[in-house]
């Protein structure tokens, strides 16, 4: 049922994305990407979060369903860090005219990539399956740790390109005439249920192989 | 309590002991350290030394020898307890707070050695004028202290794999950004010559992230140290 529910609402935001007027008229076509760009980066660091959350879990369980949902996470979080790199830069391409910059959203994003690829290079440099889904759910918690900090830092630092009051003004108040609203929210949902529909699937697989295997 | 403290500080000073002593039989860390320090500032200096550099471009590459020269020697403290099938008498001699108190303020003393022979080499090859002292030295400690504490638990991971060296890189950059970035920040500030207070939000910042880290890394120690 939810499933051709989601079919629907990602139908919905296909097709109102291309056919209604572009988001930010200054902007022109290219804005449309706003609509699928958002929500992916979105669920790059959403699916940071839940990896997080189930390494806590694992270490207080040592319940080994908890590193799969946790690994889980992080594969489908660096896929859409991925396609959130991919798509930013293309528009970075056209509105700003470099594919690359050094944006701090970049940065951030960039930081994000290595952060995975990092989790994933000491996964694959233990043997074990106890030893690597504790000491990959330490490496978790310590790197969401550090997040806040590179929040913190990365404006300091880097000059943003980025519209930082586009969506969110500074008194944290929606930026966005209702009729983007109207389909940006449904694509954010749309992407979250997207995520976890994925994520519930690749638990799924893995603790298949994992009986399989022993 | 006070009683309890002071047990906590001479078991913490016999495990830093215990690393001065080992270290001292092979000099193996100390000795990658500076040697990584002294190659890179060579190759710095040869590269780029002739040309009239911005101040930003000059701490930013202090900080860049001192990462990596850290990265050459300091998971050495762990590693070698796994390579020498030491590590489970430790684990029945010490606790893991106290253990890795220990190595946290070992590779501290390594790390200002190391600073106390590449900075000024540093300072004097890239004719950096350092105007504001106190502020120079507080990042730099605090930077240290930041290196330090978060490749210490980073080197404890590191130890139980089976790549050990070359994996502290990878996993220490995106957790040490913040950091190395704030302190090439606070170089800058100092080297310009601002006064103290422009830079303490530099020095906040650094201050709270060792709390931060060292709390989180003190939490997490014992279920990596146990495994």
């Amino acid at each position: 049922m939810w499933k051709i529910l989601l079919f629907l609402l990602m139908s919905y935001v296909i097709v109102s994305a291309y056919l209604n007027p572009a988001p930010q008229q200054s902007l022109g076509e290219i804005s449309r990407i706003f609509y699928f760009h958002v929500p992916v980066a979105w669920v790059s660091v959403l699916a940071f979060l839940v990896s997080m959350f189930n390494a806590v879990r694992y270490l207080k369980t040592r319940d080994w369903h908890y590193d799969i949902k946790s690994s889980s996470a992080a594969q489908i979080g660096l896929l859409f860090a991925f396609l959130a790199t991919v798509s930013g830069s293309i528009w970075a391409s056209v509105s700003w005219g470099s594919y690359w910059n050094w944006d701090p959203r970049q940065v951030s994003i960039f930081i994000l990539l290595l952060i995975y690829g990092a989790y994933f290079a000491l996964r694959s440099a233990i043997m074990e399956n106890e030893k690597k889904a504790t000491l990959s759910a330490v490496y978790s918690i310590l790197s969401f740790i550090a997040v806040p900090f590179l929040i913190f830092v990365i404006p300091r630092v880097f000059e943003s390109l980025h519209p930082a009051t586009s969506v969110v003004d500074e008194n944290l108040k929606i930026q966005m005439s209702p009729k983007v609203s109207l389909i940006f929210f449904p694509a954010l949902i749309g992407f979250t249920i997207l995520f976890f529909w994925i994520w519930n699937l690749q638990v799924k697989i893995f603790a298949l192989k994992l009986k399989k295997g022993g | 309590m006070p009683n309890r403290f002071s047990d906590w500080v001479t078991k913490i000073i016999t495990v830093f002991k215990k690393e001065i002593k080992s270290e001292f039989r092979t000099r193996y860390a100390f000795n990658s350290l500076v040697m990584f320090a002294v190659v890179t500032l060579t190759v710095l200096s040869l590269a780029v030394g002739q040309f009239a550099l911005t101040d930003s471009v000059k701490s930013a590459l202090l900080w860049v020898v001192l990462f990596f020269s850290s990265m050459s020697g300091l998971a050495q403290v762990f590693i070698k307890e796994e390579e020498r099938k030491t590590a489970s008498i430790l684990k029945l001699s010490a606790l893991p707070y106290h253990i890795f108190l220990g190595k946290f303020f070992f590779n501290l003393i390594l790390l200002f050695i190391l600073e106390i022979i590449t900075v000024p080499l540093f300072l004097i090859l890239f004719e950096v004028r350092v105007q504001t002292w106190d502020l120079f030295l507080a990042v730099l400690f605090l930077g240290s202290v930041g290196l330090a504490s978060t490749t210490t638990i980073i080197a404890a991971i590191v130890s139980k794999t089976d790549l050990k060296g070359t994996l502290l890189t990878i996993l220490s950059f995106p957790l040490l950004l913040p950091v190395l970035g704030i302190s090439i920040q606070g170089t800058k500030v100092a080297v310009t010559g601002a006064p103290f207070y422009s830079g303490f939000a530099e020095v906040k910042f650094l201050f709270s992230y060792i709390v931060v880290m060292l709390t989180a890394s003190l939490l997490l120690f014992e279920t990596v140290w146990m495994e």
